[in-house]
């Protein structure tokens, strides 16, 4: 038994977690047989380190009412070019946390649109993590915006698994990559709060069902808001931007 | 390959928890890695076996045990195991779930050697 809280934590309780100043409900237990082993019952999030980083970004992002989204999706289905566009429809200012491997193109084509913008170069890693997007918030000035953005590496599978410290995960999905990759990719549109089907100017010229990308949703997903898009159809973006302004975190 | 970064949050935890209960080395590590979690346990395994060395993990086996979904309906009130990446309660077809296990990777047991 726990003597912090008195609760009788076993095996089956894998998602009772809490923690007392450090103490993770870790109990020795001599093996009779063998008298050098000992087995410790740990039931402990592998990724602890990180969520405990992400919800220290998530207070710091709180506390200058600003309210961070991480867009995620697969490479080159629009988050920069969404990001580019969004100015024209929303009143609140924002900034963009940028990763990619390599090179600083998206952070300066923001920057060329006049969006505050940094850029962290992973290198070889395949998503940001929160400790990546902390580091990054020592270069924004959160004062003078409302809303943070971070654009995660284009990736359908790593970045799903580490929480950044946002308050919602916006997903991409682009008309060529087809409504199969939902799924594909389980895992990123089961986290997903909000999914943004991009470039529908092209559904023409694609067999995209969007009917098939909601009915698949519906079995991974149920909750979550759809919205279909393209940057060159202002109603469409005016829609989008109109869903970012109420889900704002105050 | 996010596979990498995780292991080494596992070891980090492993070297940890060593040392706090006076251990000379770990002999098994024992998971719990749930279907939709995002991990693949084969890549998990190689990460492991390539990081291990010359950790306190050196000689430790990994036992991974897959977590299927465990779903809450909360139209019917059945409780279910499903092992296919939907969230559909089996018992009525609704979609009014709650997502109870297997969606999180957790460091479940060590077997230390003292």
């Amino acid at each position: 038994m726990c003597k912090d809280c008195g609760c009788s934590i076993t095996h089956d309780h894998a998602d009772h977690q809490h923690t007392h100043g450090g103490h993770h409900h870790g109990q020795l237990h001599s093996n009779p047989q063998l008298n050098d082993k000992k087995t410790l019952a740990v039931i402990h999030k592998i990724l602890d380190k990180n969520d405990v980083e992400a919800q220290h970004n998530r207070d710091h992002f709180k506390s200058h009412n600003v309210t961070a989204f991480n867009l995620m999706s697969s490479p080159g289905s629009g988050k920069t070019t969404l990001l580019e566009c969004l100015p024209e429809y929303l009143e609140q200012k924002y900034a963009v946390i940028e990763g990619d491997l390599e090179t600083s193109r998206d952070a300066d084509r923001l920057i060329a649109k006049g969006i505050n913008a940094y850029q962290i170069q992973t290198g070889s890693a395949c998503h940001l993590d929160a400790f990546m997007v902390h580091g990054a918030l020592h270069h924004i000035d959160l004062d003078p915006i409302d809303i943070c953005f971070v654009e995660n590496v284009g990736n359908l599978v790593c970045p799903a698994s580490y929480d950044v410290g946002t308050h919602k995960n916006i997903v991409l999905l682009s008309v060529p990559e087809g409504d199969d990759k939902i799924e594909k990719y389980p895992v990123m549109f089961r986290r997903a709060d909000v999914v943004v089907i991009t470039k529908s100017d092209l559904l023409p010229y694609f067999d995209f069902s969007i009917e098939q990308a909601k009915q698949q949703l519906h079995k991974l997903n149920p909750n979550v808001e759809l919205f279909v898009l393209s940057v060159k159809n202002p109603e469409s973006m005016k829609i989008f931007a109109h869903w970012i302004n109420h889900n704002l975190e105050h | 390959m996010h596979e990498y970064s995780i292991v080494m949050s596992l070891m980090d935890q492993c070297e940890a928890l060593a040392l706090q209960h006076n251990a000379k080395g770990i002999e098994q590590v024992e998971l719990k890695i749930g279907i939709l979690s995002g991990v693949e346990p084969a890549l998990l395994a190689q990460a492991f076996d390539t990081f291990k060395l010359e950790t306190v993990c050196n000689d430790a086996k990994l036992i991974m045990n897959i977590q299927p979904l465990v779903l809450q309906c909360r139209d019917c009130e059945q409780q279910t195991q499903v092992n296919e990446r939907t969230i559909i309660c089996p018992a009525c077809g609704g979609n009014n779930t709650l997502v109870m296990d297997g969606e999180d990777m957790m460091l479940m047991q060590l077997i230390l050697d003292t």
